[in-house]
């Protein structure tokens, strides 16, 4: 039985000044799923992620109509929080990103942020955080060193705990594996199958197979445009798309 | 008679030589002709000693207090706002009509001629707000005449931090503030303080508009608005008024000394900053 | 209202703080120089010939021409030199001697102006004095000291400018088979242009505004030149000498030279921003 949407778009329109890159996206995203949004390049996949945490509103000259609800919220509402809509639809970017603070101190920004101050509470909240996204073992006797020594996908993982620091309800990642060397890769994919348990997830995978290993429900995208979107299963086996069926068995992309 | 291209290109290439050659040549020769006099007769004693029979005999302490009041007043004062400016431009604004008439204001300002400063200065904060010659009023005008090189200097060292650090930070919950505040503040500081230093070295070296503002005297300041004496201010008078030409030699080379310093540390710290950021 | 937007409105504020201080700077000189050129006659006070303060004689014509051969004759000094350095710099040695002499040449453009004029007036005035006759304290003094002092300013702009330059300018000269001279002098130079003007006149303006030094060494006499080796006054010597002890109509006189000079040197600074675009300090 489904359950009730945890993001819904409804006829979302996205423009960079002039030029529309999502055209009427109609999505609705379920809870503690990993949802996968494929497609080739420049097809708005990183702004439909970015508009969903209104990350998109660092840009100027950005527009756009139709709706993007979270749980039944509007989110392009005057009254929302911005803080507090990124907190809870955390995002991790395709190139890893740390600050150039310590690892503690990465991990502990989020927080920090939000006001947690204390010491003690600090140091659970980090601990928590770098053993869900499997990479406490690996520092946790250095969290004082400086986050730009570690690997890259030491430090992929690290922006993954920064995202977990702040408990999201949404995870959002943008090609996370991309630069990763095949055992990290694994160890996020690993990652990822243990998050969609509490969280709901979006996944712009690297490629088809990471896709096809991971992600519950698809969505193919071109052009701006939803082609189609279901099951994972049935859009690998049985596309109903043509071009989907292209992407699919490699033709173009 | 037609010379060839490799002749002329010989002749030509010489000549450019014989120039740079000749301008390293003159501007070593400047400094060398007040170090070499002036150098063997500083002394601890000349730096702290006070000044007197106008500076015919003693030593330049005062002077050098009054420099550094001077110039702590101008940094204290230039510095929040110049890096506010640069805050401002590059992290709450875009480019537009507004950030390029601030831009052309502090453009505009950079090339005032130091004369006006002090003309300024004096009509300003000596006469209107009552000020007298003071430290102060000399160190708020030194802070008018800095403004555009921290304006600058911030701007860059802001302009340098990678966008992405940006992004992360807003991702993460931060607002506009927290951002400035714990990223791009922390990361802009070497830049800035390179600025600074070159607004202390401007400061230092400053002469005309400090006449007019702080004025001469020799006496030891003991507060903001006691006037006083800089080294350089020192320097031009004992020179001019033929006061004293040893003791003009001695003071030019401290001044050199401390211009020198200044700015090999400002070097070495962007030299620095660099090979960290970029490698 | 929140602590976002307390920040926000104060950084817009402090924004303003370099607009203000010009504005203010422009007011308060006009506030006291005006009247007087008013009272004077605008004609009678850039074109008179007599300053006699105590008289009430206010012509600043000596003045301006003083100001005008000055920069002239530092331009003559500077400007060649400032060139010949930069494409030393750029094109005759290996990138790493550069990279010293760089640092080296804003050493030498942060020496104070008085130091310049310390050596001017110990070994450049008894030099002229005793070589070519007068007074020593001269116009030629004056240009000498004063284009070593702008070489940072045409040295560095004009430096920029050949390095901004693509590559393909120099290699396609080479390649069709000029000399490296020539690809310089015919190609290089005349590419960037529009940066070496701007240099030169950033250059100009750092010299009219140049206070201190001429002090030292031009003289002072209150005369129109006739020759390089006679004594003179500057503008801004006329007002840095002179306001010591000022009072009344005089010391305004001394504002509204200010104001001549202000206009002259905005004129200058905007006309260099307007031919290269690109920031000055």
């Amino acid at each position: 039985m489904p359950e009730k949407a945890k993001i819904g778009l409804d006829h979302f329109h996205f423009l960079y000044g002039d030029v529309m890159a999502l055209k009427d996206i109609n999505l609705q995203i379920r809870p503690r799923q990993i949802f996968a949004v494929l497609g080739p390049a420049r097809s708005g996949k990183t702004t439909l992620l970015k508009s969903m945490n209104r990350l998109t509103d660092l840009i100027y000259g950005t527009n756009h109509t139709g709706h993007i609800y979270i749980d039944d919220q509007e989110i392009y509402d005057a009254q929302i929080s911005l803080p507090e809509l990124r907190r809870r639809v955390g995002m991790v970017f395709d190139l890893p990103t740390p600050l150039p603070l310590s690892i503690f101190e990465n991990v502990a920004y989020g927080p920090r942020l939000k006001g947690l101050g204390q010491r003690r509470r600090l140091e659970e909240v980090v601990e928590k955080a770098l053993r869900s996204s499997v990479l406490w073992e690996e520092v946790k006797d250095r969290l004082s060193s400086s986050a730009l020594r570690l690997s890259g996908g030491q430090q992929q993982r690290l922006c993954i705990a920064r995202v977990l620091a702040l408990e999201p309800e949404v995870i959002m990642l943008d090609e996370p594996c991309s630069g990763l060397d095949p055992i990290s890769t694994a160890s996020v994919e690993r990652s990822l199958t243990e998050l969609k348990e509490k969280y709901t997830v979006i996944l712009v995978p690297h490629n088809i197979q990471q896709a096809s290993r991971v992600a519950d429900r698809v969505g193919f995208f071109m052009g701006g445009e939803v082609v189609e979107e279901g099951p994972a299963d049935q859009i690998f086996t049985r596309p109903k798309d043509k071009r989907t069926e292209d992407y699919i068995s490699g033709k173009f992309g | 008679m037609m010379i060839s291209r490799h002749t002329s290109q010989k002749v030509a290439k010489g000549m450019v030589w014989a120039a740079a050659f000749s301008t390293l040549a003159v501007m070593i020769w400047i400094l060398l002709q007040v170090l070499i006099e002036g150098l063997p007769l500083l002394s601890l004693n000349f730096f702290l000693d006070t000044p007197r029979q106008m500076g015919r005999t003693g030593g330049i302490f005062s002077t050098i207090i009054g420099t550094l009041a001077l110039t702590a007043v101008a940094i204290v004062i230039a510095t929040p706002l110049g890096v506010g400016t640069a805050v401002y431009l590059r992290e709450y604004t875009r480019e537009g009509r507004l950030s390029r008439i601030i831009r052309f204001g502090t453009d505009c300002l950079a090339g005032v001629p130091s004369i006006i400063f002090g003309l300024f200065g004096f009509v300003f904060f000596v006469i209107l707000l009552r000020m007298g010659w003071s430290v102060l009023s000399g160190g708020l005008t030194l802070a008018t005449m800095i403004l555009p090189t921290i304006i600058c200097t911030a701007e860059e060292a802001i302009k340098a931090i990678p966008y992405s650090y940006r992004e992360v930070s807003f991702a993460l919950g931060g607002t506009r503030w927290q951002t400035v505040a714990r990223v791009i503040l922390p990361n802009a500081i070497p830049g800035i303080f390179t600025g600074v230093l070159l607004g202390v070295g401007r400061s230092v070296g400053e002469t005309a508009a400090i006449i007019l503002t702080a004025g001469s005297s020799l006496l030891m300041p003991t507060s903001l608005f006691s006037p006083t004496r800089t080294m350089s201010v020192h320097f031009y008078i004992l020179a001019r008024e033929g006061i004293s030409m040893e003791k003009a030699y001695a003071t030019g080379a401290a001044l050199i000394l401390m211009i020198l310093a200044i700015n090999t540390l400002a070097n070495w710290l962007l030299w620095r900053y660099v090979r960290k950021v970029g490698g | 209202m929140s602590k976002e937007k307390i920040f926000e409105k104060g950084f817009f504020l402090v924004a303003f703080s370099s607009i203000s201080i010009l504005a203010l700077i422009a007011f308060f000189i006009f506030e006291e120089g005006v009247p007087l050129i008013w009272r004077t006659g605008a004609r009678t006070f850039l074109l008179g010939e007599r300053w006699f303060p105590s008289q009430g004689s206010f012509g600043i014509f000596p003045m301006i021409v003083g100001s005008f051969w000055v920069t002239l004759g530092a331009l003559i000094v500077g400007v060649p030199l400032g060139v010949a350095c930069a494409v030393f710099l750029c094109e005759l040695t290996h990138p790493s001697v550069s990279l010293v002499l760089r640092p080296t040449i804003q050493l030498l453009a942060a020496i104070p102006s008085v130091i310049y004029g310390f050596w001017g007036l110990i070994v450049l005035v008894p030099l002229i004095r005793n070589t070519m006759g007068g007074p020593g304290l001269s116009v030629l003094a004056g240009s000498l000291v004063l284009g070593i002092m702008i070489l940072p300013t045409i040295i560095s702009i004009s430096e920029d400018s050949l390095r901004a330059l693509p590559r393909t300018f120099k290699e396609g000269a080479l390649s069709l088979g000029a000399t490296h001279w020539q690809t310089i002098w015919r190609v290089l130079l005349p590419a960037s242009r529009s940066g070496i003007v701007a240099s030169v006149i950033l250059g100009m303006g750092r010299a009219i505004g140049e206070t201190m030094a001429m002090i030292m060494i031009l003289g002072n006499a209150v005369q129109m030149p006739n020759s390089i080796l006679d004594s003179t006054r500057t503008l801004t010597t006329n007002i840095g000498i002179e306001m010591g002890y000022a009072t009344g109509d005089h010391r305004q006189a001394l504002f509204a030279t200010g104001v001549v000079l202000f206009f002259i040197t905005m004129g200058l600074n905007t006309l260099a921003l307007f031919i290269s675009g690109r920031r000055r300090t």
